[in-house]
């Protein structure tokens, strides 16, 4: 950490003359995402599966899907479980270990925004209730860090339930059987998180990892079809004012139905 | 029904704050501390430091260190809670380094660090603002270089209706949960998070109230630095 605290203090100067001028160190404006692309059914073996790709952001994620007991304060709802893994392949920054940090919470925005928007009936994924539910697990797996890991591993996310079949099962005397068949998740609503670095005095949109490095924070919005606000979080060590947050909320619901279209448009 | 006139669970209108009780300065062993009481949330909080940070290669060369742990209690919640640290509980003890730290002067003490530790000891809503808000008075009480205040509260919305300072029942049961923490002097937003659903009119209109909320917290952590102070003061005219 040390020693790689001093280089981002250099990269900043860089980047906000940059900034300053309108122009991002990549060439982009400053409300501009990279190159996006989605594509489902990456990995088989997965109930559901995709990659998102924000420039050279790479994140795949799997849907697998099991029977469980459900938790004792819900006992006629499934369960949704997200988590995300930082491999060591996505970047010389990450090591092997328990997820840290940065992991859990991308993890838990991903799912909050899935949750909030009520993209799953997690009701219809009771089978027999206070004893067998579906568990819909969302792991994500990071393969190149480039920045806005979020916005990537939202879409996986949620490209990947889109593609998910569940298994059907039978109940009979108090027990479950499955039938061999399968049938899509319905997904009602596709959560589109847009995150935003705020530098200096200047918000902008889709950071990459030098700009995330040198960034005095990061708001994440999240949306769903109607243009309402489905999860927010800020996270980074300085504030915001509330000119700053309203400018991020109009980014991202202006923003959101151009990423809705690669998510629908994925093959 | 007026908004004047509906009520919520706990009687109380769509813009008033919990019975809010702070007091700095209960830790005997800690270098500041305090505790809150916000509704029915009971949570303490130590600052420890600035002090030497272990293991080193954490430390930071030019600046101190911010670490904050939030642990709720086995006994604070029904039912149990498992005592080991949660997802949840890691991503509280982030969100609240992020919030803290932008009223800190950290640069004043490089190589350092300065550890906040929240214990919950009764959860009833609110518990990641409401540790904000004790850390911000704690961290003063330690005697440590502060920019601002840091004072925190939510709103949100139930059965249509927006809301200040949500209970547990309101977080639970309500369509929307929107945390806030505020520098009133600076004017700034160091914690904001959401979930459930908004439209962003009503979500600016939470951000807004929420801000209200903590103008008015931040006048309690003032009296309570104040008090812990008025009450030396005394103790030394009794002396004399």
């Amino acid at each position: 950490m040390s020693r790689l605290s001093i280089i981002p203090k250099l990269k900043r100067r860089k980047i906000l003359d940059a900034i300053a001028s309108g122009k991002r160190m990549d060439g982009r404006g400053l409300e501009e995402y990279r190159e996006i692309s989605v594509r489902r059914g990456v990995v088989e073996k997965a109930e559901g599966s995709a990659e998102a790709r924000i420039g050279d952001t790479w994140v795949v994620a799997g849907v697998k899907i099991e029977i469980g007991e459900p938790f004792e304060d819900t006992p006629d709802e499934g369960i949704l479980v997200c988590s995300a893994d930082f491999a060591p392949v996505a970047s010389p920054t990450f090591e092997p270990g328990p997820p840290d940090e940065a992991s859990i919470e991308l993890a838990r925005v991903v799912d909050r925004g899935i949750r909030s928007s009520d993209a799953l009936s997690l009701k219809d994924l009771c089978l027999i209730p206070g004893r067998k539910v579906y568990v819909i697990y969302i792991d994500l797996c990071i393969l190149n860090h480039a920045g806005n890991l979020l916005d990537a591993a939202s879409l996986a996310a949620v490209a990947a339930l889109m593609e998910a079949k569940k298994p059907i099962y039978e109940v009979r005397d108090g027990e479950v059987y499955p039938t061999g068949e399968v049938e899509p998740l319905k997904l009602r609503r596709l959560p589109i998180a847009v995150s935003m670095a705020k530098i200096g005095d200047v918000i902008v949109l889709d950071p990459t990892f030098d700009e995330e490095e040198v960034m005095d924070t990061r708001i994440t919005v999240t949306v769903d079809e109607e243009g309402n606000v489905c999860a927010v979080q800020k996270s980074g060590p300085q504030g915001l004012s509330v000119e700053e947050i309203w400018k991020a909320i109009e980014i991202a619901v202006n923003k959101a139905p151009m990423l809705r279209e690669k998510l629908e448009a994925a093959l | 029904m007026s908004e004047e006139k509906w009520r919520r669970v706990d009687g109380r209108a769509w813009n008033e704050l919990r019975p809010i009780k702070i007091e700095s300065g209960v830790l005997p062993n800690a270098d500041g501390s305090a505790y809150i009481e916000m509704g029915r949330n009971k949570i303490i909080v130590a600052v420890y430091g600035p002090r030497e940070m272990h293991p080193k290669h954490l430390a930071k060369p030019d600046m101190a260190v911010l670490r904050c742990r939030y642990h709720m209690s086995p006994f604070s919640t029904h039912p149990r809670r498992s005592p080991g640290p949660s997802r949840r509980d890691t991503e509280i003890g982030m969100v609240m380094r992020y919030a803290l730290e932008p009223a800190i002067f950290l640069e004043r003490f490089p190589r350092a660090t300065i550890d906040v530790y929240a214990e919950v000891l009764q959860a009833d809503g609110g518990t990641r603002c409401a540790s904000i808000t004790a850390a911000a008075v704690a961290l003063v009480d330690a005697g440590i270089p502060m920019r601002d205040l840091v004072a925190a509260c939510a709103a949100g919305k139930i059965e249509g209706h927006i809301i200040l300072d949500l209970n547990d029942h309101e977080d639970k049961y309500g369509e929307a949960d929107v945390p806030v923490a505020y520098m009133p002097r600076l004017d700034r937003v160091t914690l904001l998070q959401m979930d459930g659903v908004l439209h962003p009119d009503e979500l600016r209109r939470c951000i807004e109230l929420a801000i209200e909320g903590c103008q008015h917290i931040y006048e309690l952590q003032r009296e309570a630095l104040k008090r812990k102070y008025e009450e030396v003061v005394e103790e030394v005219k009794e002396g004399e």
